[in-house]
């Protein structure tokens, strides 16, 4: 090795260094050509070049992402995901099975972007990355039975999202599930299946179903409101969305809930089903245009997040473009709606111990983390106690938990850990699948804690003062 | 030895998951926060002192070269792996090892996130001082590699004067301690001699670091300005008033714009420069520099001085001035910034000269910086995917560097060398002076395989390759 002044020569400084002996050459020359022979990023629904070069690879997103600070494998991180796709469009790399697997280890819970300083819009940049991923058929067996099995065939049909929720809660109710299990038939069912049915949310008692008819507003009518029912919380969490319906009027709204409304398509374009999410949002355009609301309110974070970018999603088509962007900007997350209105402070006393577990929708995509919780601190009594990483992801992730167990449980189990140090007596949350996501890590953890939506908190404050 | 049998033993080490070498994985362990890039061999990444030493151990008998890598947001190139090298990064060794609030310092792990430290050891009433502006990100072994610094240095000078002791793994595997437990060490300052040396003395597994208490008042200033130069003239103003602010940064209107692009930090988006001041201390104090702040900033041609009303106004407005490298994302895709020093009288001449040069080459300049030290970033925003322009970058930094030097100021405050600047290190040193510091690191490490080819001049450095789809695409032409 050269030592002293003298300029060291690249030869002499990598003779006999490298784990390749004899392969040495200086810093930074870039390889040629492709390190294999995948296919490269095509179509109008590529990532697109201004989006993939905003980002200046600083790595303040780092600490706040969930599957990194899991791993800590930069691989496992949304600067990580980025260079990977900056290298697919380089053609320096074309898409492979390896670098698929990191980009569906991603939440796309978007913490990353909320801290973003270069405001790389990473949403967008996964969900077109995805959308490649699928037109080259190179999505994990797992993504694609379930594109397959839910997010194509059902989510799209209001009729079958029905049958499907109905048949999912006779078979959880009847000890049907009990006995399946027991039997071991679910061993014989194609490989991942069994995993998936254990997975399987618990359905609620009472669906809510939109019916068209107009809920009316109580005292002087402030607002008329459309609200979205959904595809699978009217079927979870039924009761959330009539304590919805109930505290809108309580607040003066007239409640219309269109029956030719469907689900927000968030799940299909996190997917990166675009094109199928493209149609799944013009119908609810139409449904809600049709219905002649000042506001489309929902109380799912994740589809609040989708249905506020419609705009975006459909800029280039010359017949929805301007409705779509008129409707993102209609929507509004049911606690953001009612903290703006403001709403009216329940009387009585609810003196319950609750913490509040940000979703991501809600808290990264929306920028939401302050509206639910002045609607918990109208509520006299009520005593908020904030848990540590309220915003970390807690797992669910829409569709994550079927596809991405492992992760998915980690990352569950650190949620209820937190919730739990707090000694809450509730969680108070504002979207499906984190609700259902927390039930079932608190079962796991035989606890005795409740998860109610923010909105169901503040029913039970209304309630208490009509009873006092 | 043949790879495979090495590799094999590495994972013998550290286990199966923590050794990458699949080329499609290691695209993302080729860069750091920089323009710098290049695909190790391998990255491992260790879980305790032990495993490191084997590692080192391993490589040295197998005589390979070993690059240290904390969180990759480094802005000289010091974490930057040469193609045939091994990466040992250190996410994994994280734990904040003990608290002693007696003593008023904190044990830790290189990995540690600089302002998980911050915010760990806020609760007992202590906190850690040097703050880089990337502390979200950055780790604490980056952080004495690079002997970084950032805008609270100003009064509390930079990680250098933060480290205790360590314990380092040398370039065979030897485990050794330097510093020590108490505040002073006798004989030669070897820690003194580690802190700053970019990782190519040995790797630091353990620090020991100094925390202080947290101050009983804080206040945060906004100073807005017409220009660049009446800004200029006001932290002297500060300075000339014998006040030593906690911190005081100037960010130019160029930078205003790209944080506001992102998110409203509260600056004025017509202003030509801000001041961002912070005094510290007991609250009598605090109270009665604030007049004095103020006057020296109204005297100097202030259009509006505000003071952030709570913590929530002060966070906004540094969370302006910290993200705001990040920010130059919204104006280009590639920054490559200076960090060069000059006296701080000398302020205003040289940020004239970043205007010229800036003009001349035609290269958009940016500039966020320590005013108060006189540590400039003069940030050039271009496109690196445009033939030619990193060569003009270059060039242009070049002036700006010997401009520095000119002034009696030198070429990095707080980022380090690198692979970046070491061609200028000549306007700064004699070959004597190289050949001293050269000697310093063979007593370290003898062999030089610790990231070897940065810091001196050798004649090579990297030129990114143009951007063969942007060529396809004719966008260049």
């Amino acid at each position: 090795m050269a030592s002293g002044v003298e300029p060291q020569t690249d030869e002499v400084r990598h003779s006999g260094g490298g784990i390749d002996a004899g392969h040495g050459f200086p810093y930074g020359v870039p390889f040629e050509g492709s390190l294999n022979d995948g296919p490269g990023f095509a179509g109008s629904d590529a990532p697109v070049e201004a989006d993939l070069y905003r980002c200046v690879h600083c790595g303040l997103c780092l600490s706040a992402c969930p599957t990194y600070v899991e791993t800590q494998l930069e691989t496992e991180s949304p600067r990580g995901r980025i260079a990977l796709m900056k290298a697919v469009h380089e053609g320096r790399t074309g898409i492979s099975e390896r670098l698929v697997s990191h980009w569906e280890l991603c939440l796309q819970c978007r913490a990353c972007e909320a801290v973003c300083p270069s405001g790389v819009p990473y949403g967008r940049l996964m969900e077109h990355t995805r959308a490649q991923v699928q037109d080259n058929n190179l999505a994990s067996p797992e993504l694609s039975r379930l594109s397959r099995l839910f997010l194509r065939a059902a989510l799209p049909h209001n009729a079958r999202l029905r049958i499907a929720g109905h048949l999912m809660r006779a078979y959880q109710r009847w000890g049907l599930q009990r006995l399946v299990r027991r039997a071991g038939f679910l061993k014989v069912l194609p490989g991942g299946l069994d995993e998936m049915e254990r997975q399987m949310p618990m359905m609620g008692d009472r669906f809510f179903t939109p019916s068209g008819r107009v809920y009316p507003a109580r005292g002087a009518r402030r607002a008329t409101v459309g609200l979205l029912s959904g595809c699978v919380m009217p079927m979870m969490q039924g009761d959330a969305m009539r304590a919805t319906v109930r505290v809108l009027q309580h607040n003066g709204c007239d409640v219309v809930t269109p029956t030719a409304q469907g689900c927000c398509g968030a799940l299909n374009l996190h997917a990166g089903d675009l094109e199928l999410g493209r149609q799944m949002a013009r119908r609810n355009i139409d449904a809600f245009h049709a219905a002649g609301v000042d506001f489309v309110i929902t109380a799912s974070a994740g589809c609040g997040s989708s249905m506020k970018e419609y705009g975006d999603l459909l800029r280039d088509d010359p017949d929805y473009a301007d409705a779509a962007a008129e409707f993102a900007e209609s929507t509004r997350d049911i606690t953001e709606f009612l903290a703006e209105l403001p709403l009216d402070s329940p009387q009585a006393e609810l003196p319950w111990r609750v913490t509040m577990q940000d979703p991501c929708h809600l808290a990264h995509a929306q920028r939401i983390t302050d509206a639910p919780r002045q609607v918990l601190r109208s509520i006299p009594g009520l005593q908020l106690i904030e848990m540590a990483e309220s915003s970390l992801c807690c797992g669910s992730a829409g569709f994550y938990s079927l596809i991405q167990r492992d992760m998915s449980q980690r990352l569950q189990r650190r949620k209820i850990g937190n919730a739990l140090a707090t000694e809450a007596e509730v969680i108070a949350s504002a979207n499906p699948g984190c609700m259902a996501q927390l039930e079932q890590g608190l079962r796991n953890a035989e606890s005795e804690v409740r998860v109610m939506h923010v909105v169901e908190i503040l029913d039970a404050a209304y309630q208490a003062e009509s009873r006092a | 030895m043949r790879s495979s049998d090495f590799l094999e033993e590495l994972r013998a080490i550290v286990g199966e998951d923590y050794v990458i070498d699949h080329r499609e994985d290691l695209l993302v362990y080729e860069y750091d926060g920089s323009v710098d890039r290049s695909m190790p061999r391998a990255v491992v990444l260790p879980a305790n002192t032990d495993e490191v030493s084997q590692i080192m151990a391993l490589a040295y008998e197998a005589g390979i070269t070993v690059v240290g890598r904390g969180s990759g947001t480094g802005l000289s190139g010091g974490a930057i792996t040469p193609p045939d090298g091994l990466q040992i990064a250190f996410p994994r060794m994280n734990r904040i090892l003990e608290v002693d609030s007696i003593n008023q310092t904190a044990l830790v792990e290189p990995g540690v996130i600089n302002l998980d430290l911050d915010n760990h050891v806020r609760r007992f009433g202590m906190r850690y001082a040097p703050d880089p502006s990337s502390q979200r990100a950055c780790s604490l072994g980056g952080n004495i590699a690079e002997n970084a610094g950032g805008p609270h240095c100003l009064a509390y000078g930079a990680t250098t004067n933060h480290v205790i002791g360590m314990e380092v793994v040398l370039e065979d595997g030897e485990i050794v301690n330097l510093g020590s437990q108490a505040r002073e060490a006798s004989g030669y300052d070897l820690r003194g001699a580690f802190v700053g040396s970019e990782g190519t003395f040995g790797i630091a597994t353990k620090i020991l670091v100094r925390l202080l208490p947290t101050p009983e008042s804080v206040r945060t200033f906004l100073g807005i300005f017409p220009d660049i130069d009446s800004a200029c003239t006001a932290v002297s103003a500060v300075i000339g008033y014998g006040i030593v602010p906690a911190a005081l940064e100037m960010i130019d209107a160029l930078s205003i714009k790209a944080v506001q692009n992102v998110t409203d930090a509260g600056y004025p988006n017509d202003a030509g420069a801000v001041l961002l001041i912070e005094l510290e201390g007991l609250r009598e104090e605090v109270e009665e520099v604030t007049k004095e702040v103020e006057s020296a900033l109204w005297d100097t041609g202030a259009a509006d001085v505000r003071i952030a009303e709570d913590d929530a106004e002060r966070e906004r407005l540094w969370v302006g001035r910290k993200t705001a490298f990040g920010a130059f994302g919204t104006i280009a895709p590639n920054y490559y910034l200076v960090d060069g020093v000059v006296p701080r009288t000398r302020l205003t001449q040289m940020l004239r000269k970043v205007n010229e040069v800036s003009e001349r080459y035609g290269i958009t300049i940016a500039n966020v910086f320590h005013a108060g030290d006189g540590n400039l970033h003069p940030c050039m925003l271009f496109d690196a995917r445009e033939p030619g322009i990193m060569d003009n970058a270059m060039a242009a930094a070049a002036e700006l560097m010997e401009e520095c030097a000119a002034l009696g100021g030198t070429l990095s405050g707080e980022h380090g060398i690198g692979l970046e600047k070491k061609q200028f290190m000549p306007l700064v040193y004699a070959d004597e002076d190289m050949a001293a510091m050269q000697r310093v690191r063979e007593a370290f490490a003898p062999q030089n395989r610790l990231n070897p080819g940065k810091i001196f001049p050798d004649g090579s450095y990297y030129r990114p390759a143009p951007h063969p789809a942007a060529h396809a695409a004719g966008l260049y032409a």
